[in-house]
């Protein structure tokens, strides 16, 4: 076999094109995730049986079934229903309903961990509920939930690739054209896994990094 | 969506069971096996454990599958689609199990151990009655959390050429052009999978547990 990787990076600037897709899909996913995730957290705590029961099926349902057969529903099932969603759309939508139900679940657990002493300590000072959240529940599960976000963010990351299925124009989808085009298989992907190795790599170091600097801030005794 | 339909799906799901028991167990040797090499005194054999473990956790799992079915091939190794798909589950959850071993033979506590030596064992003794049942109790849970991502991870499995339940709704999809029906009830029947994994799970973990009094 010939293993010749110079005509697959000939095509840098469409594979960097391709990766910034990537990484936007990855961070505007991650970033909808976690604000969705956290508003079902704070709707579960405070919304009493009727908003908690609804809302705690559907994040076992999402938990409970591959993404890949989420996207389906969503990119093939959708139009049915009146949701013909372009295939970017798609991605990113079901991205964000995946992840934001891993992230509830984590900020359910953290928001859980916060002693009542210390919720109980703020509403006789005359906090309001808002303020509780902002000013005691958030600060203090930050340092408790960092580590499995990082850990999610990673997952993410790595989901991605899964986009390419519903022919979401990222890295995966690209490089696996090209490599199909030249009958290149083998070097594309393996360029391919050694990108997403590399960059999980990175956002785990980064994740540690972050993680020594706020436990210093640890309000945990 | 009508009850023969439905009955192919079903099959699908006994499919995709198999090869995700299939995949956990190779997973669960190689597990034990790279677990043990990271834990090796030679620090050669240890990096390499380290790589295997960061590599096939840091790639995405599709496109680990698409190399090695892409790779096998050009390297003149021809298999069925199942034999390819199952080596590909096994060897990305062989690198979690072993993280997970790892993390259990980590958690032993120093004073079980000391006190077996104390006590005249030898160190396979000590590894045999007092590590290994340890780690695998402190584990247990893990192994469960892994064989429900792979039950949901074998959903790529599909796009390998590997006919489960994925690639059923798939084609049921197409052929009565009713996506929505389809893939819902596949989804209902990952649910369903996951659900008898985890009550097994908390099976095992209590008779573990009953085991140790």
């Amino acid at each position: 076999m010939t293993f010749d990787l110079s005509l697959i990076l000939s095509y840098g600037p469409e594979l960097l094109l391709a990766a910034a897709a990537t990484f936007g899909i990855w961070a505007a996913g991650s970033l909808a995730a976690v604000a969705l995730g956290f508003a079902i957290a704070l709707a579960r705590r405070y919304g009493g049986f009727l908003v908690d029961g609804p809302l705690r099926l559907l994040v076992e349902i999402v938990r409970g079934t591959p993404f890949l057969v989420q996207l389906f529903l969503l990119y093939f099932g959708g139009p049915f229903i009146g949701l013909s969603l372009e295939p970017t759309e798609a991605g990113l939508l079901g991205l964000s309903i995946y992840g934001a139900a891993y992230f509830a679940e984590i900020f359910r657990a953290g928001l859980e961990a916060v002693p009542r002493s210390h919720v109980e300590s703020a509403e006789c000072l005359g906090f309001t509920r808002w303020q509780i959240v902002r000013r005691i529940l958030v600060p203090e599960m930050t340092v408790l939930v960092l580590p499995p976000c990082v850990n999610m963010f990673i997952v993410l990351i790595k989901e991605t690739a899964i986009l390419s299925i519903i022919t979401v124009p990222e890295l995966t989808l690209v490089i696996t054209g090209i490599g199909s085009k030249y009958y290149a298989f083998v070097e594309a992907l393996f360029l391919l896994a050694l990108f997403y190795w590399g960059l999980v790599e990175l956002a785990s170091r980064l994740g540690r990094l972050l993680e020594a600097r706020l436990a210093k801030l640890s309000f945990a005794a | 969506m009508s009850w023969k339909l439905f009955e192919v799906l079903v099959q699908a799901a006994g499919t995709t069971a198999v090869i995700s028991l299939v995949s956990i167990s190779i997973g669960l040797l190689i597990g034990v096996g790279v677990c043990a090499a990271m834990m090796h005194h030679h620090p050669a054999v240890g990096r390499l454990g380290r790589v295997y473990v960061s590599f096939f956790r840091g790639a995405p799992l599709l496109v680990q599958l698409l190399l090695l079915y892409n790779l096998l091939p050009v390297i003149g190794v021809n298999l069925p689609s199942v034999v390819t798909a199952v080596i590909g589950l096994s060897l990305c959850t062989g690198a979690y199990q072993a993280e997970n071993l790892r993390g259990g033979f980590a958690s032993i506590p120093v004073g079980l151990v000391e006190a077996a030596e104390m006590v005249g064992f030898s160190p396979w003794q000590t590894f045999i009655r007092i590590k290994a049942p340890i780690a695998i109790s402190l584990t247990l849970p893990a192994v469960v959390n892994e064989a429900i991502m792979i039950l949901k991870a074998s959903s790529l499995a599909s796009v390998v050429g590997m006919v489960e339940l994925t690639e059923t709704a798939k084609n049921i999809a197409a052929s009565t052009f009713r996506p929505l029906e389809s893939y819902a009830a596949a989804g209902l029947l990952y649910l369903v999978l996951n659900w008898i994994v985890a009550s097994g799970g908390r099976l095992g973990e209590r008779l573990l547990r009953a085991g140790r009094t």
